[in-house]
């Protein structure tokens, strides 16, 4: 009864390939854009900036980044941790070497350099399937942070071996470095956020994201029938690959100001976000949005239960975030292998017909 | 009784009147070896434009492989494949689709992630044109490109009457709409020859008369040219105009249905006699 | 010859010793893989658990001591009691059969259909509540790891080779624990290898590795052998973490040799328990020679990070099947 469909016919195909074909849905996304364009950013402080806004939406878009390869094409990998170092240390090469530029573009050719190294990467999906693509990305990953820890010229020769985001502002507010507002740095991330959810949107929902689902579905069959493999996956990388460098440049840049590679960017990173992936749901960027969420949530949660509230040492808090997210990973495979943008689905079918069981 | 030989180069006409053309493709010498085992021997045919063209023969004898050379997936040690009256080099399997040469599958090889709609979307890739770039930005030349495409493919679903079906997922279709949803898929590409692979597999009677008429439906209203494999004889008799038969690997029958079934060896070979 | 030479030798039987190290932990993905077609990426963490389980009982700790002290504001760490090496292992054992059980009962069972994917990222799930749980129960500091293996160099080893490189060798440094590692390695894969071929239960296995549906129609129980797999992979891996741990005590990075295994993996197939011992090899030396002739000398070193991945990857991309893989032919 509140949730109406009755009466929202589509009377054209624009019509019925909409993202939100439903008006109820419409309207609340539309509500969700003005709060967060136009009430967040006047009521936001630094800690829920620090501990929850800003890394949301980055790691919303790595999540994204990560889904495409995963969720809509159906490669592996494991290797994002070492791309999100690609996009931060282009960034920073980029920042260091041309201070004029505005960094909105540095973060763009970061994204695009982390694309053409993920192509590179991701040559090996040609021959290798499944969990066999999944330890080529490792390579990837490993190699990446070597590279970066080893190659001296990546972090201008700094004797700590660590990277610092110089200062900059977008429009003459500060965006980066020690004297940025937290609604800056929301403001920039959520700038990126939805022009990479609407990009990414708009990709998966014509030819590119049908190619990327038919070879995820079957291979072999969509080659058949016209699809040619070696660009769809190659392309599913480089978009991927450019999402999760915009991230990385992100990460870097905004919200931790500084980073060591093998820290920020080893292979924990590559979990989280694959985990990210598979709680929201595979193949959803609705999906990316609720699991990027949900583990970006969970810590903050816990560590304000168990040591706040019930004066247990971080470091067993730490080990009981382990087991809970090992454990939820469990159960939410066993149970919804589509994650939380299915069961939020299945609970949008039930709200349609609400209060009526059938 | 028309007066046909094998392999002629040139049109007919068949018993209810139907002009065939010429030949579009053409099997030379085919050989095709797995290891060790021999698959295909030296098998040649045609296909002229127009016609259906069965492909029979008992289990085991090469039919799905010879369809998946056709198509390019396995590629003959010996031999040539000719198509449009000129000869086809190596090719990968998605250059052949390109070409215009679209089939099903023997077990159903629907993308199971996706609706009734998108699967036959899927089929209308080869003709989508638009650059990523476009599509990235969606307003203007992809918006309507995929319009213009959805258009074509509601045509297709409502030729094979399954509308009712168009958004739900495919993996949720029992057996019978799936062959049908497959063979939309096909169609979607608009071929030139469309390979289907034991189309009435599975089916019940009903069923085989409906997916039957669709087959000469398709032949009839876009003059495409279909080869298929098929074990049921009544089916094969009525909607074939010629029929090649095949076994262990090797050729041994070509004509009309009529002429083959005739064929001593034919007759041998699905009784089951022993051979050498 | 020159010492160079020499010491160019003793990097390569050194190598040798650090893949027999990777084929203990290779030997138990090969097989749960065979007999259920899941890559446990779980194994390592297993190694770690079981390792941290024998220390603590060994030493009389208190499970979950960390807790308990959190959460009743006590102090206690230990019982006070030391149990002999032998008892120890043969408590881990059974406290690894219990795990193996628990997971197929918990976990297995529940998907049972699933994609690869799907079953792969359960393990992850696995080993990262592995993780936690050990944590939890034994607690994360460094362990030591005594059970009576003598380590450091063979002086044997050394005194009867030292006359090969002239006045500046001094004979081959071998170290002790992992000669008798490889020893250990190669018994235990004889043994497996003899058990899935002559015996009733391996026969079972195997069936259950080529097809489960055909398995379950002849009467084998899908769930028994699953149970009996991940013990033998338990204990597998509670000897891969005696081994490790005897070397670098037991810590978390012991975990983290995993990770090593899958290129062992990708070289020797999945399905092979000789290729794991050969993959294994095969990295071991590849990694160590490649770091003493080019890592250390012209690329800063520590290229053992990654060389071993780049090693594997190169072998895919013209060999997917591995060197003792079966070979995919696919079908449509």
């Amino acid at each position: 009864m509140l949730y109406r469909e009755a009466g929202d016919f589509k009377t054209s195909y624009a019509e019925d390939n909409q993202t939100f074909p439903i008006k109820f849905d419409r309207y609340a996304y539309y509500l969700l854009l003005v709060v967060a364009f136009g009430v967040v950013p006047f009521i936001i402080n630094d800690y829920w900036a620090n501990a929850v806004l800003v890394p949301f939406l980055i790691y919303a878009i790595a999540t994204i980044g990560l889904n495409i390869l995963i969720g809509y094409c159906g490669q592996l990998s494991l290797g994002t941790g070492g791309f999100m170092a690609v996009g931060a240390f282009a960034s920073y090469k980029l920042m260091t070497a041309f201070p004029e530029v505005s960094i909105i573009i540095h973060i763009l050719i970061a994204g695009g350099i982390t694309a053409a190294v993920g192509v590179a990467f991701g040559l090996p999906s040609l021959r290798i399937k499944g969990f066999y693509l999944a330890v080529a990305t490792l390579a990837a990953q490993f190699f990446l942070v070597w590279l970066f820890n080893r190659v001296p010229w990546f972090y201008n020769y700094s004797a700590s071996g660590q990277i610092s985001a110089p200062e900059r502002s977008v429009l003459g507010v500060n965006v980066t470095g020690p004297n940025v507002e937290a609604w800056a740095q929301y403001m920039i991330c959520l700038v990126f956020v939805v022009a990479c959810a609407w990009l990414a949107r708009n990709l998966t929902r014509g030819a590119t994201g049908r190619k990327w689902m038919a070879i995820r579905d079957m291979d072999i069959a969509a080659e058949i029938i016209g699809v040619n493999p070696l660009k769809a996956k190659l392309t599913a990388f480089a978009v991927s690959s450019f999402f999760i460098g915009i991230a990385g440049a992100l990460l870097f840049t905004v919200y931790l100001g500084a980073a060591e590679v093998g820290e920020a960017f080893g292979i924990q990173k590559s979990f989280l976000v694959l985990f990210m992936v598979i709680i929201g749901g595979l193949g959803s960027i609705f999906g990316s949005f609720a699991g990027a969420a949900f583990m970006v949530l969970l810590p903050v949660l816990l560590k304000n239960v168990l040591v706040g509230g019930m004066n247990w040492p971080t470091d067993v808090s730490a080990h009981f975030q382990f087991v809970i997210v090992g454990a939820l990973i469990i159960a939410f495979l066993i149970l919804e292998p589509h994650g939380l943008a299915q069961l939020w689905r299945v609970a949008k079918e039930k709200l349609r017909l609400w209060p009526f069981p059938h | 009784m028309n007066t046909m030989t094998e392999n002629t180069t040139v049109g007919y006409v068949t018993d209810d009147g139907r002009q065939i053309g010429g030949t579009i493709m053409e099997m030379k010498n085919i050989t095709l070896r797995f290891g060790g085992v021999v698959a295909i021997e030296d098998i040649s045919f045609d296909i002229h434009e127009g016609e259906i063209r069965a492909i029979i023969g008992p289990n085991g004898a090469g039919k799905s492989s010879m369809l998946n050379v056709i198509s390019g997936f396995y590629h003959p040690q010996e031999g040539e494949v000719w198509f449009n009256g000129a000869k086809r080099p190596p090719m990968k399997p998605f250059e052949v689709a390109g070409q215009g040469i679209a089939r099903t599958f023997q077990n159903i090889a629907l993308f199971k992630g996706m609706t009734t709609l998108d699967n036959i979307m899927t089929g209308r890739l080869t003709r989508m044109k638009t650059g990523m770039l476009s599509q990235a930005i969606w307003w203007g030349k992809a918006a309507r490109e995929e319009e213009e495409h959805r258009r074509k493919v509601e045509e297709i679903i409502d030729f094979l009457e399954i509308q009712a079906i168009r958004k739900t997922s495919v993996g949720r279709l029992p057996y019978g709409l799936q062959k049908r949803v497959e063979l939309g898929r096909a169609l979607a590409a608009e071929p030139k020859l469309l390979l289907l692979d034991e189309p009435m597999a599975g089916m019940n009677v009903e069923e085989k008369e409906d997916m039957s008429r669709f087959i000469l439906d398709v032949n009839d209203e876009f003059g495409t040219t279909i080869a298929l494999i098929e074990h049921d004889m009544g089916v094969v008799m009525d909607i074939s105009d010629r029929v090649v038969v095949m076994d262990y690997g090797k050729k041994i029958g070509d004509g009309t249905p009529a002429e083959v079934l005739a064929n001593q060896e034919v007759i041998d070979a699905y009784l089951g006699v022993s051979h050498d | 010859m020159s010492a160079e030479f020499y010491y160019g030798v003793e990097v390569f039987l050194n190598g040798l010793m650090a893949g027999v190290m990777y084929s203990l932990v290779a030997l138990g993905f090969v097989l749960i893989f065979k007999a259920s077609g899941i890559f446990n990426y779980a194994q390592g963490v297993m190694a770690l658990f079981a390792a941290m389980t024998l220390v603590g009982l060994q030493t009389g700790q208190v499970p979950f001591s960390h807790l308990i002290n959190a959460t009743f504001g006590l102090h206690i760490t230990h019982f006070g009691w030391e149990l002999p090496a032998l008892v120890a292992i043969f408590l881990t054992v059974l406290v690894m059969i219990l795990f193996a059980f628990l997971v197929e009962r918990l976990v297995l069972k529940h998907l049972v259909n699933q994609e690869p994917i799907i079953l792969f990222m359960a393990t992850i799930g696995l080993a990262y509540f592995m993780e936690g749980f050990g944590d939890l129960m034994w607690g994360s500091d460094i362990k030591k790891l005594d059970v009576g293996i003598p380590q450091g160099g063979n002086v044997w080893v050394e005194n009867h080779t030292a006359f090969l490189g002239g006045d500046d060798f001094y004979g081959f440094y071998l170290d002790t624990l992992d000669i008798i590692a490889a020893v250990v390695a190669i018994v235990l894969v004889a043994t497996l290898v003899l058990f899935s071929q002559y015996t009733k239960t391996g026969r079972a296995l195997r069936a259950v590795a080529d097809d489960h549906q055909a398995a379950l129609s002849v009467g084998i129980s899908l769930r028994t052998i699953w149970v009996i797999v991940w013990s033998i992979a338990g204990f597998v891996a509670l000897v891969a973490g005696i081994m490790w741990g005897s070397k670098s005590g037991v810590q978390f990075s012991l975990s983290l040799i995993a990770l090593k295994a899958l290129p062992v993996l990708m070289l020797g197939g999945f399905t092979s328990i000789p290729g794991a011992i050969v993959g294994g090899l095969i990295i071991g030396v590849g990694e160590k020679m490649f770091e003493f002739l080019i890592g250390a000398p012209y690329l800063g070193g520590a290229t053992e990070n990654w060389f071993a991945y780049v090693l594997a990857l190169l072998f895919l991309v013209f060999r997917p099947q591995g060197l003792f893989g079966e070979k995919i032919i696919e079908r449509v």
